[in-house]
């Protein structure tokens, strides 16, 4: 039973935690190696001359090389660490983007995605007079592949999109677009892999993007910490995002050189501790293996989805739970998913209600917000029953209409 | 104190009054000829209130609402505009003073007379992160209020 590992779990034995898709609890592992390396490694990593700097340094950098490895990239200077994916997205439309994006150029992201992986683009092709283009979903929310292939030119510069939709857990299939974008663009690839890299086997090195997002505090590690991933050639050439200490070469009065990859995209003092709590994150996942975290995930989903799509006036977004990540948004007749998230509360189940940040997505939906639970390794069947029961519950004050 | 909330908490938040005011709004609607109109959003949920103000002198003499949004705020806006027709300016800050203390938790609004159904709202206090929901309308009245000033 995986709900041992996790201290606030086992300090809130009543607690229905299925809010795992905002972020992760985070188990014992990991507590103890941000604990471990302040109490045995802290000090700056790459400055000091000392003993203890030196451990501080290799902590960081062997961090890097299992995070690496974890995510399938065998190039592990590849992997920056970046305060999450938001971060991380930002790091390629504020670097690569402003360098290579011109006037009547085209930007594409899609109506699943996050706000995260839509803002910077959006303001990017603002600012430079480049066309953004969205791309539209099927009826059952995933990306319609047809409106992609028809929005593709060679003025495309960046197809951005997300691995797995935060909002009603759509998994795209990234080959096929990356087959589409190769195909008609000399585009780079952008995906969005908070939802992924959490909750199935990624590799990096034949998922055929050229970056990749990430964030540590929804796969188990501490918040604050996360990376993206991108190809060197790409990285190499791209100049910086932020300036600073630790990333430069030599700093002349007049010009600074830059240091190489991947200290060149971390300037400042880095969040060795929480990179090394993310490693006792992917090391906690490789020991349960990815393989298991998925089917497990899969069979939970399954039996959420058979108990509510049973319930009379609940709706359930998005593509068939087969076709989906850890994620069940849904919405009950009139009721709003504020209020049964208020509700559940009551019950001890913690949901997301609102918009999840997608916006332009619910726009497409035509609601104004949903009701999200959420699954991760240390939920079971008795969180559904929860669930189930709290959902009955908020019928039942509020006397269900239908919408 | 463990997360979660009781079931009397859940009771008191939910009052009988609250939930008819969200089934059956008052003065759900739009005004023909406002003097001041405005629409603000809540950025945590995405929900939205339109507010239509007339005004009579220094006096509200009608209002309505619209948009859509949960128990809480659309209770909280219908029985705001229940409360503040026909009172002017002066009377309305005040009421809105003291509602946000209500919010806020402060016992001895919830004893104040003035501000009549709203105080079914006290509810709330314990759950703050609904405390922006029942603010909602009182926000938009304040912007109406300052537009045509």
């Amino acid at each position: 039973m995986l709900r041992a590992d996790f201290p606030l779990l086992v300090k809130n034995p009543g607690l229905h935690y299925l809010d795992s898709a905002a972020t992760s609890q985070k188990p014992q592992v990991v507590l103890d190696a941000l604990r471990d390396f302040y109490e045995t490694a802290n000090a700056n990593p790459h400055r000091g001359a000392y003993a203890l700097s030196v451990r501080a340094t290799e902590c960081y950098h062997q961090a890097r090389v299992r995070i690496a490895q974890f995510l399938g990239v065998r190039d592990s200077d590849c992997l920056i660490f970046t305060r999450g994916t938001t971060e991380g997205l930002n790091l390629v439309a504020g670097s690569w983007g402003y360098a290579n994006v011109s006037n009547g150029d085209e930007i594409v992201v899609t109506a699943l995605d996050h706000h995260a992986n839509f803002v910077p683009w959006q303001v990017l092709a603002i600012r430079k007079g480049a066309k953004f283009r969205i791309c539209e979903l099927t009826s059952d929310g995933k990306i319609d592949l047809d409106f992609l292939s028809g929005l593709l030119n060679r003025r495309t510069k960046v197809v951005a999109f997300n691995h797995v939709s935060n909002a009603i857990g759509t998994i795209n299939p990234v080959a096929e677009v990356a087959r589409l974008v190769r195909e008609k663009t000399d585009a780079i690839l952008v995906c969005d892999g908070a939802q992924s890299a959490p909750h199935f086997p990624v590799s990096f090195d034949s998922l055929g993007v050229d970056f990749y997002a990430f964030s540590g505090h929804k796969m188990l590690g501490p918040m604050g910490i996360g990376g993206l991933i991108g190809k060197r050639e790409m990285l190499e050439e791209m100049p910086p995002f932020q300036t600073g200490g630790d990333m430069i070469e030599f700093v002349h009065d007049d010009r600074t050189t830059w240091n190489v990859l991947p200290h060149k995209f971390e300037a400042g003092t880095p969040n060795a501790a929480n990179a090394v709590g993310l490693a006792a994150a992917v090391e906690y996942l490789d020991n349960i293996g990815m393989d298991r975290v998925l089917s497990h995930e899969r069979a939970l989903m399954s039996a959420a989805q058979k108990r509510l799509a049973a319930i009379d006036g609940l709706h359930i977004y998005g593509p068939p739970p087969s076709e989906r990540s850890g994620v069940l948004s849904f919405t009950l007749g009139d009721v709003h998913p504020h209020d049964i998230a208020t509700i559940l509360d009551g019950e001890g189940v913690c949901i997301r209600a609102g918009h999840h940040c997608a916006q332009p997505l619910m726009r497409r939906l035509d609601v104004m917000a949903t009701a999200r639970a959420s699954f991760y390794v240390y939920n079971d069947e008795s969180d559904i029953d929860a669930l189930v029961a709290g959902i009955l519950k908020a019928r039942e004050i509020f006397g269900y209409v239908p919408a | 104190m463990p997360p979660g909330r009781s079931a009397a908490e859940i009771g008191a938040l939910y009052q009988e009054m609250i939930l008819d005011h969200y089934r059956r709004p008052r003065n759900k609607g739009t005004l023909e000829n406002p003097d001041a109109s405005v629409e603000i959003k809540n950025p945590l949920c995405g929900d939205e209130i339109g507010l239509q103000v007339a005004f009579d002198g220094d006096s509200v003499s009608d209002l309505k609402f619209s948009g859509r949004g949960c128990s809480i705020s659309q209770a909280s806006a219908s029985m705001m505009t229940q409360l503040v027709k026909g009172k002017s300016a002066e009377e309305i800050d005040s009421i809105k003073k003291q509602f946000r203390d209500l919010m806020m938790g402060v016992s001895s609004a919830a004893d104040d007379p003035r501000l009549g159904s709203l105080r079914a709202l006290s509810g709330v206090a314990r759950f703050p992160a609904r405390i922006k929901c029942a603010l909602l309308a009182w926000n938009a009245l304040e912007s109406a209020l300052a537009e045509r000033a």
